[in-house]
């Protein structure tokens, strides 16, 4: 069942998290139980301002009545409680994350160095471009350089995410077609898509028109021809799809797309495969976002921050979202200076500010020591590293497209479904307990019990190997153990399996209607 | 054998190996399914591969060319970006790389630590707001704004909304840009004095709102007066939007005590650095009856198995990654390392550090605005009552004295440009906590000099 391992030793340990956490499983009490009336952690600067009274600072009808009562903790019991909050969380930095199509890469802690600079975590967004230069000068060396990685002509840093990146790039697309004459109706999406997608399809404005995939994993040439007409706006790829597939008739997609005069857009949740191989803009894109936590390793957040700049074509660029950066060569001491500008068409802004910007200034760092070779290396060994679990884990798993693929692989365990009424879901769960995050589970939806997995290039080949050794272990339990008894894990965790269902029955969103709920 | 990357371990050997186990012989073959006409056949024009230390020094390079940072200008700007004092407590315990490397929590049982934290985040906003629910977190105040108005226009049925004039102007402007795409009509009404004028309302009429939209404290810091908005609502069914600003609420009513239904507001300033505008915090609560259309996640208690504690992220029916086309918004990826780190400081703040921090910001602008405004030629835009935020006019225009003052040491404030009626010579002024007498005296020396 198991094919040879090429490496000729043993697992290494490291990759896995399995020795964490501390000690027991304890429930952490939450703030608000910690609290004790009088503690206190805050001190602030001596002032010497003149103390006046509330009622001399504020009408009455304004002030409230009580303080907001928030909690009050000593700042001893403060970091104890976060702490212990910390060793309740899997991270990347604590083992392997294959977590497909969110680019569990490693954060290297330089970008973080750099984030804590003072002279950029310490600007207000609203001083002005004289007393900014660097800031405006970073940006506009970011926007290059994504120009550059996408094949396009410019970019808007504005977006916050990738979804806001999915509706600016909508938004681009609704005003160049009005600009054409009408807005259009239509956008297409193939059934393999992120969800994000039809949600920002529809707060653009436009209606979804869903294409099937063909056997192969693409898009069906002949429904998307059979969907085309000159009321289709755009229509919404990632390529390589979320099936991990590069769509091999991207050209003849994009020729039939322009034909009717409808614009592609490039979803770069899956970028990280292609740095330096293919361009989206030579690929036929108009509109490109990227999430740089994924490809460029600025770290997730337990969900965010993230950042999502849209890059677009030549005739995109007069509506892009403002201000923007940009220098201008004015020849003094041949220094260029920076400024901001807002694009004559542009469709407004999409940001309190310019963007996440401390994240850019992450990405950037990123991409500067890796350079324009390194971030080919990054693809190229990404899409190795899914390739050798791909046909590592092939005779284990059912491999519903089995061919190459490019940096992340969509197992499915129906095998394990029908034989033995074993789950995706149970595969996901049991795999903690061996140390390892979860792969995306029942994604894309239209494999059957899919299991994907994206190593990325920062996981080494023993690590590989001891994760492919998890789910070989796996799933020999689930053929040889009684049926059912997969369904106990996790057992090792912080809490075992938790019930959803309750969660969304009895909402409890927060402390305060705990007591409601239980009262 | 050297590795073949800064970031990837594999040795060129262990790449070898991995090659013969797929049956290929160079790296090249794996991306035999691009075709050849597409491929990029050149490398990517960008520098070769640097050291840490160089890109450091690089990258420090354009810090040096900011010279607008709180640790050289003394900072007296605001409008949702203020200038707070970031205990180092707050940077050590949001830095820890279990909140920082993780992702969003899918699989609870091994994500309880963010889930926990952003569980006492929505507990914390929900009691600054007035409100039952507050969310996981959305990007930043304008799009929390936009969020909001669009549960509002759903929840109402029309997609009328009234804008006051003191919210943001970027988030007026997010607001219209999103508007293209949804359809919304917004119709601004204009500020007399400081606050909102709302229009009497003929009902029912075309042009009956569906949503009222009103900062508390706006822009321009004045205090509105939110029960007369409430009245509007209630005379014409619409939905209470306020945008306000979460460290004010140390002193003032919560809105959602005085009848709004969805509060929103930016909470950079609860632990989060200046940064040049990001990455900050979208801050959202709703009244109980709209949490099926909140927007964005949202964690919620349960138990696990065995009958324990444990959270997750509920009401999944809502999002985008089932709903798809009919979600209630398309955010996934939100702030979550921000509403984690607006939890730590709002803890180490604590029920009488809040009240501490808005009183002493409301001193200190208070002690500005008096001393400002005693300068021949300053005026104070308003006479409604501020707490931690004014405008001024300025007998010369705005960014000259932005300029002038920045030489001085200081960053002065936000020039409010063309808005507002002021024709160049508005300027916004916030002091927080972290200003001190001396400064703040320097300060109006400084600004006496410049419009002299």
């Amino acid at each position: 069942m198991t094919g040879t391992n090429p490496l000729n030793g043993p697992a290494a340990p490291g990759g896995k998290a399995t020795s964490a956490p501390l000690l027991g499983r304890d429930t952490e009490p939450t703030l608000f139980e910690l609290s004790h009336p009088g503690r206190r952690a805050w001190s602030f600067r001596t002032t010497g301002i003149p103390e006046l009274n509330i009622e001399e600072l504020l009408p009455a009808e304004h002030v409230r009545s009580e303080p907001v009562p928030l909690a009050e903790v000593s700042e001893r019991d403060l970091v104890a409680h976060f702490t212990r909050l910390s060793h309740r969380q899997f991270s990347v930095d604590l083992g392997a994350y294959p977590l497909g199509s969110c680019t569990m890469k490693y954060n290297p802690k330089v970008c973080d160095a750099v984030a804590a600079l003072p002279g950029l975590a310490g600007v207000h967004p609203a001083a002005p471009a004289s007393l900014t230069q660097g800031w405006l000068a970073l940006m506009v060396e970011v926007e290059e350089t994504l120009c550059e990685i996408t094949g396009m002509a410019a970019a808007t840093l504005q977006p916050a995410a990738g979804a806001s990146g999915e509706l600016t790039g909508l938004l681009l697309m609704r005003a160049w077609h009005q600009a054409q004459g009408a807005p259009r109706h239509k956008v297409i999406i193939p059934d393999s898509s992120h969800g994000t997608n039809p949600a920002s399809v529809t707060l653009g404005g436009y209606e979804v028109v869903t294409v099937p995939s063909d056997a192969r994993g693409c898009v069906d040439m002949e429904a998307l021809a059979s969907v085309l007409d000159e009321d289709v706006a755009g229509i919404m790829l990632t390529n390589p799809n979320t099936l991990g597939l590069f769509e091999e008739d991207i050209a003849e997609i994009a020729a039939a797309v322009h034909k009717v005069g409808g614009l592609l857009y490039y979803d770069g949740a899956n970028l990280n495969a292609i740095l330096g191989v293919v361009r989206p803009g030579d690929m036929g894109f108009d509109i490109v976002h990227m999430n740089l936590h994924k490809t460029f390793a600025t770290p997730h957040g337990g969900g965010g921050p993230g950042a999502g700049p849209v890059a677009v074509s030549e005739r995109l660029v007069p509506y892009l979202p403002g201000p923007r950066p940009e220098r201008v060569e004015d020849g003094a001491e041949g220094k260029p200076t920076y400024r901001w500008f807002t694009p004559e068409r542009s469709i407004g802004r999409m940001h309190s500010w310019h963007g996440n910007t401390l994240v850019l200034a992450r990405a950037l760092a990123y991409i500067l020591v890796n350079g324009g070779d390194g971030l080919q290396k990054v693809a190229e060994i990404a899409v190795l590293n899914a390739n050798w679990i791909r046909q590592r884990l092939s005779g284990t798993f059912d491999v519903p497209f089995d061919r190459q693929c490019m940096h992340e692989v969509v197992l499915s365990s129906r095998n394990l479904k029908q034989a033995h009424g074993v789950r995706a879901l149970d595969i996901a769960k049991r795999l903690l307990e061996e140390g390892f995050h979860s792969p995306t589970v029942y994604f894309p939806l239209i494999v059957e019990e899919a299991l994907m997995i994206e190593p990325t290039e920062t996981e080494s080949p023993q690590t590989l190997e001891a994760l492919a050794q998890a789910l070989e272990q796996i799933a020999y339990e689930a053929n040889a153990l009684p049926t059912g008894s997969m369904t106990e894990a996790p057992r090792n965790t912080p809490v075992r399996r938790v019930d959803e269902a309750r969660a969304a029955r009895t909402l409890i969103p927060t402390f305060d209607a705990r007591g409601e709920k239980q009262a | 054998m050297k590795s073949v990357g800064t970031y990837i371990p594999h040795t060129d050997d262990e790449v070898a190996s991995m090659l013969a186990f797929l049956g290929l012989s160079t790296i090249d073959e794996l991306f035999d399914a691009v075709p050849e006409a597409l491929r990029l056949q050149r490398g990517l024009e960008l520098a070769d591969g640097a050291g840490e230390p160089d890109v450091l020094a690089h990258m420090g390079a354009y810090a040096d060319l900011n010279l607008a940072r709180n640790d050289r200008l003394l900072c007296f700007a605001g409008g949702g970006a203020y200038d707070h004092e970031i205990p180092a407590v707050t940077k050590a315990l949001a830095g820890r790389s279990e909140f920082v490397t993780s992702y969003t929590p899918y699989q609870p049982e091994v994500a309880q630590g963010v889930l926990q934290a952003v569980f006492e985040f929505q507990t914390l906003i929900a009691r600054l707001f007035g409100l039952p629910v507050a969310n996981a977190s959305l990007y930043d105040g304008a799009s929390a704004t936009v969020e909001a108005v669009n549960l509002g226009v759903a929840a109402s049925g029309r997609n009328t909304v009234w804008v006051s004039e003191g919210i943001h102007p970027h988030w007026r402007q997010m607001l219209a840009t999103c508007a293209a795409g949804t359809g919304h009509r917004l119709r601004t009404v204009n500020l007399v004095d400081g606050v909102t004028v709302w229009p009497r309302v003929e009902v029912p009429s075309d042009d009956q709102p569906g949503v009222l939209l009103v900062g508390y404290p706006n822009y321009l810091g004045c205090l509105e007066d939110i029960p007369a908005a409430r009245a509007v609502c209630d005379d014409t069914g619409a939905l209470l939007v306020v945008a306000t600003d979460p460290v004010s609420l140390g002193l003032l009513k919560s809105p959602g005590k005085s009848g709004a239904d969805v509060v929103v507001g930016e909470g950079q300033m609860f632990g989060t650095d200046l940064g040049f505008g990001g990455p900050y915090l979208g801050l959202f609560a709703c009244a109980q009856s709209h949490v099926r259309r909140l927007p964005g996640r949202l964690v919620g208690e349960t138990v696990d198995v065995e009958g324990r504690r444990a959270y997750v992220t509920t009401l999944r029916a809502r999002e985008q990654d089932i709903r798809r086309e009919k979600a209630t918004s398309n955010v996934c990826t939100n702030q979550t390392l921000m509403a984690v780190t607006a939890a730590i400081q709002l803890g180490w703040l604590g029920t009488a550090g809040l009240a501490e921090l808005a009183l002493r910001c409301a001193r200190a602008t208070r002690y500005t605005r008096d001393a400002l405004v005693a300068i021949g030629g300053v005026t104070a835009y308003a006479d409604a009552p501020v707490v931690r935020e004014f405008a001024v006019r300025t007998p010369i225009p705005a960014d000259t004295v932005v300029e002038r003052m920045a030489d001085a040491g200081f960053l002065a404030g936000i020039p409010l440009g063309d808005q507002f009626n002021q024709g160049e010579h508005g300027l916004l002024i916030a002091v927080t906590e972290r200003r001190t007498r001396d400064e703040i005296d320097a300060y109006v020396t400084a600004f006496a000099k410049a419009v002299a």
